[in-house]
């Protein structure tokens, strides 16, 4: 039976109140009197040597403050990198300066070369038409091979070569991985792209600096998800600023993904700009400035090779894969092909070998960073297509080669340096055979043919790594960061709770299931819970959301605080109740005596807490306030099975996704509504991948798809119906709620699924197709079938 | 977008003296071009001529010949629901880019722009339509000129569209993925007098009538007739989106689908 609150509840989402009724408080809603407006000017050229910025006529122009050039900002730290990777050698990755605003050299269309600060946007910008921008152009590096071969042009002219690191890993086994190669049966080899994207939320950009003259104080509205490290990168690293003088708010904030974890430089702008000129600065970044200076998505070139022994169980693994930087290191970028992607490489299986080799590559492109899944996608897509395809070549069901392959004991470390607490792997692929009718799909594929279509089945499986955590690994493995998590509880005197915690909703639903955690713990209602985020006044430093770590993390820390909140109330229920401590009971809102019929309500001791006249100030403080920081012992490992069916029209390659099916483990679940919603958002996002999204280059560096006209966002009549079940759960055994994690699971889980079902459809008609590049547009598909 | 002034007359002779009056006026239909060209600060008239509050090129109605005569300041929501006599021209227009453009866009936008993804001028050149403009009037033959190119001159406004009405017709769009405007499409009319066969979408100048296949059809009506029939890739669009050799396949493949369901 459904609960009607607390944990396990379907409860609505509190927050879409506001949302959906323009009610929100968006960075661009926040309009401080005075603001004036800056324009970026945005190298049109993908590489080239600045020759001279004539600000002369532009600064004359009606209403501008002031023009600032990359001249302004010498002295001023660069955009700081938060992850160093060390290469196969034992070497630091190679990391160029990544300036405010462009120095010498414009390395990327879209790059910042100057800003104009006016009264208003369209004074900004006709005075940045008004600039003489001389820049000569060089060769553009675009194709990842071509840069890293001898003579390529370099993208930054101080380092050695394009080659941020060449990483090995687990670099000691690669010899007998190599050796398991030799002495294998069979071997399945692919060479796939996981194509490059960008994220796209539907709120743009948005920063807003304000400087105090009076005390000193910057405030920086941004829109971001992690306000906490953006005030210690910026404060620290680019301007100087200590953080009891900066303050950051992420208010509202309309989707993430993965591209709003970053330290951008227009916040750094704005933030020193409202200083420089004394006057608030605002930037909102158009829907075509996102397409440039958005930190873009995935874009590795993989080669992966797959050995069974001739029983078809798996004796090692190995990959190649290249990945795109782009031309700067955005802030965790280093960190997306290694430590997110290779330690995942493992899977749902037991391979016992494996070798995973990331080449990082500078390019003259939008600097690539995490999006939705980060790494993972990029793991899971190639090892479940040459599994698939493993399974075609061998000629055996390629549910049970996964199956006669699983991971089946818990813990189980793998061979790539991570160790899986908890999962059932046959579980969800059972529930998963149990949803998609797979016993008939051979009729659905005969009616599919009657009408002139092909169609196909496609499975996966996939594991996922969230929480990204412990600090004292993540510190090993060159994170320059934390990833612990932080709430305060503050009880106020009637009752009411206040979370204010380090974790930041940006569409997630945390105001609700956050709430839902805390008020189950109490056994009160979820509206007396209060859930605040996004500004470093008032929550305590904290780590932010991304890598669906926020229940994990973020709610363990909220657990913490609020068990903290408990123990001392049950202290104070003692006193009024004149009973052991020991005897205390906590139970839908009310301490009792055990055994007794004794007892007080919880608005009584909070009441107590803040109006102490019966109260044992000798023993413990007065108030109800705690603090908790949690740092988790290890990652969560959320898994399941996919499963989509396609139909191809043969005439025209254009794919239909017919049917779509998601069997998740995330362990122990708060909100079961949320949690569908957010593996719906995720599958619509890794179909967009497999099918539409397309974010392309020219051979000079210009973006082909840089609007809506030419780059696909899936639209709700590109996706089916889904079906998606998250009864199989094997709860965290190290978290205290026992989760794991939803947020990125279906972006990663699907893309295998859809081309692995395409394949299968060609397949049926005779086709001799291995394998398509996504997107799986319907030229390349048809193309494929030629 | 640049600063310009926007007039808006109510009778056409007054809209063509506003164009006249500047070289930099420009007219503005539904605006779902030119708006966002304005907005990417791609054009800087001085003056907009908005001919949306032109009475006399609104709406749609029957000629006495039989022929649907459009406004050419109608927007596509209009075609949609009052052009039931050429239930195929309805089509079209129903399915033209969003609801929002379908409110806002006209069909004399639309032809005047030429765009070569759009679908009126597939739908005009197949009808053997007539341009009707305020100095004249232009047989689809004589007015698509290739890519974004007509026979229009400078000020001159596209006053009403008339349609000849077809035994059987069929528009086949196959969509681009992003855009949804018309990767390939196809729309086919068969009159007494025979059948005409128009292309967007596909080639690098624009619409254009596919004549192999008006021939084939016009001595059989049936999507067998095209058989073995194909166009040449070497003028087709390449692109992001396909290369000329899969328009030009689609071609074929959209011709023969319209003529199966006009048949």
């Amino acid at each position: 039976m459904p609960k009607d609150g607390g944990i396990g509840a379907s409860s609505k989402r509190r927050e879409d109140v506001r949302f959906l009724t323009g009610a929100g408080n968006y960075t661009d809603d926040i309009n401080i009197r005075g603001q004036a407006y800056v324009h970026f000017l945005r190298s049109d050229i993908a590489h080239g040597t600045i020759k001279s910025i004539d600000t002369g006529a532009a600064a004359a122009m009606p209403g501008v403050v002031r023009i600032f050039t990359g001249s302004d900002f010498e002295g001023v730290g660069g955009m700081p990198c938060g992850w160093q990777v060390t290469d196969k050698h034992g070497q630091p990755m190679q990391e160029p300066a990544h300036p405010i605003l462009a120095q010498g050299k414009v390395r990327h269309v879209g790059e910042p070369v100057a800003a104009v600060v006016a009264d208003t946007l369209e004074q900004a910008r006709d005075a940045a038409e008004a600039i003489a921008l001389d820049i000569d152009e060089l060769p553009a590096v675009v194709d990842m091979k071509a840069a890293l071969a001898d003579g390529s042009t370099k993208v930054h002219d101080d380092l050695n070569d394009n080659l941020c690191y060449d990483w090995g890993f687990v670099e000691e086994n690669k010899d007998a991985v190599n050796k398991a190669f030799e002495n294998a049966a069979h071997v399945t080899s692919l060479e796939l792209v996981n194509n490059r994207l960008v994220a796209n939320p539907m709120e743009p950009r948005v920063a807003l600096g304000d400087y105090a003259r009076g005390t000193d104080d910057s405030t920086l509205y941004t829109t971001s998800q992690n306000p906490h490290v953006i005030r210690l990168l910026m404060g620290a690293f680019v301007l100087g600023i200590p953080e009891h003088k900066l303050r950051v708010v992420a208010p509202d904030v309309g989707g993430g993904f993965g591209t709003k974890i970053f330290h951008y430089q227009e916040e750094a702008f704005c933030t020193f700009a409202a200083k420089a000129c004394n006057r608030p600065v605002k930037w909102t970044s158009s829907r075509s400035e996102a397409f440039i200076s958005d930190a873009h998505g995935r874009d590795h070139v993989t080669k992966i090779e797959l050995a069974l022994d001739a029983d078809n169980n798996f004796t090692a693994l190995r990959t190649e894969t290249h990945a795109n930087m782009g031309a700067y290191l955005s802030t965790f970028a280093p960190s997306i092909p290694t430590w997110l992607h290779g330690t995942l490489m493992a899977g749902n299986y037991k391979t016992p070998l494996i070798y995973v080799n990331v080449k990082a590559v500078f390019t003259n492109t939008v600097p690539v960073d995490a999006y939705r899944g980060a790494g993972r996608p990029e793991a899971t897509f190639q090892l479940e297509r040459v599994v698939d395809k493993a399974a075609r070549e061998l000629g055996v069901d390629p549910i049970a080669l996964r199956r006669q392959n699983f991971i089946t004991e818990f813990p189980y470390a793998t061979p790539v340096a991570v160790e899986y607490d908890t999962g059932d792997y046959h579980g969800t692929m059972d529930k998963l055979e149990e949803m998609g009718d797979f016993a008939g799909f051979a009729a659905r594929r005969a009616e599919s043919e009657k009408n002139g279509k092909l169609r196909g089945l496609g499975v996966n499986c996939y594991i996922e790594a969230c929480g990204i955590a412990p600090s004292n690994l993540v510190g090993q493995l060159g994170a320059r960061a934390g990833l612990y998590e932080s709430a305060t509880v503050r009880v106020n005197a009637t009752g009411g709770l206040v979370v204010m915690t380090g974790s930041h909703s940006h569409g997630q639903g945390h105001e609700t299931s956050f709430a839902q955690v805390v008020a189950e713990m109490i056994g009160i209602d979820e509206n007396m819970v209060e859930i605040v985020h996004g500004d470093t006044a008032n929550t305590p430093m904290g780590m932010g959301t991304y890598g669906s770590r926020s229940i994990a993390v973020g709610g363990s820390a909220m657990v913490r605080a609020t068990e903290k909140i408990i123990n001392k109330a049950k202290k104070i229920a003692s006193h009024l109740l004149e009973a052991s401590e020991a005897d205390i009971e906590l139970k839908d809102g009310a301490f009792s005596v055990a055994g007794t019929d004794k007892s007080v309500a919880w608005g009584d001791v909070t009441l107590a807490a803040y109006v102490p006249h019966n109260y044992p100030l000798e023993d413990i403080e007065p108030g109800l306030e705690e603090t908790a920081f949690y740092d988790p012992a290890n990652f969560t490992y959320p898994s399941g099975a996919y499963a989509c069916e396609v139909e191809v029209d043969p005439d025209t390659g254009k794919v239909t996704i017919e049917r779509f099916a998601a069997a998740d483990d995330f362990g122990n679940i708060i909100n079961p509504m949320i949690v569908t919603g957010q593996v719906h958002g995720g599958i619509a996002q890794g179909i967009g991948q497999a099918l539409l999204e397309n974010c392309a280059y020219d051979e000079n560096g210009q973006l082909l798809s840089a609007s809506y006209m030419d780059y696909a966002m899936p639209r709700a009549d590109d996706l089916p119906m889904f079906d998606v079940d998250h009864s199989s759960q094997t709860p965290c055994t190290h978290n205290p709620l026992g989760v794991k994690g939803c947020g990125e699971a279906g972006a990663i889980g699907s893309p295998p699924a859809v081309v692995n079902a395409v394949v299968d459809a060609l397949q049926s008609a005779g086709k001799d197709v291995m394998h398509v590049d996504m997107p799986l547009s319907p030229d390349r598909v048809w193309a494929a079938m030629q | 977008m640049y600063n310009f002034d926007v007039v808006k007359p109510t009778r056409i002779a007054d809209a063509v003296k506003e164009l006249s009056d500047s070289t930099e006026s420009q007219p503005l239909g539904g605006g779902q071009t030119l708006i966002p060209t304005l907005k990417q600060r791609l054009a800087s008239p001085d003056k907009l001529v908005s001919l949306s509050a032109i009475d006399e090129m609104q709406g749609v109605c029957k000629g006495d010949d039989g022929s649907i005569c459009i406004g050419g300041a109608t927007n596509h929501a209009t075609v949609a629901a009052e052009a039931g006599d050429y239930p195929a021209l309805a089509a079209t227009a129903a399915h033209i880019g969003d609801p929002a453009v379908r409110n806002r866009g006209t069909i004399g936008g639309s032809l005047a722009n030429n765009d070569p993804s759009a679908c009126y001028p597939a739908a005009a050149l197949a009808s053997g339509a007539t341009i009707k403009t305020n100095t004249r009037e232009i047989a689809a033959d004589d007015y698509f000129q290739g890519m974004f190119a007509t026979a229009l001159d400078e000020g001159e406004i596209i006053t009403e569209v008339r349609f000849p009405v077809p035994e059987r017709a069929n528009y086949q769009k196959f969509l681009q993925p992003a855009s949804r405007f018309a990767l390939v499409g196809v729309f086919v009319a068969k009159y007494a007098d025979g059948v005409r066969v128009a292309i967007t979408g596909a080639s690098n100048d624009g619409v254009f009538r596919w004549t192999e296949a008006e021939a084939a059809l016009s001595s059989n009506f049936s999507a067998a007739a095209l058989d073995g029939l194909s166009l040449p890739d070497g003028d087709m669009i390449s692109d992001l989106h396909g290369t000329g050799e899969y328009r030009a396949h689609l071609c074929a493949v959209m011709t023969k689908r319209a003529v199966a369901a006009a048949a």
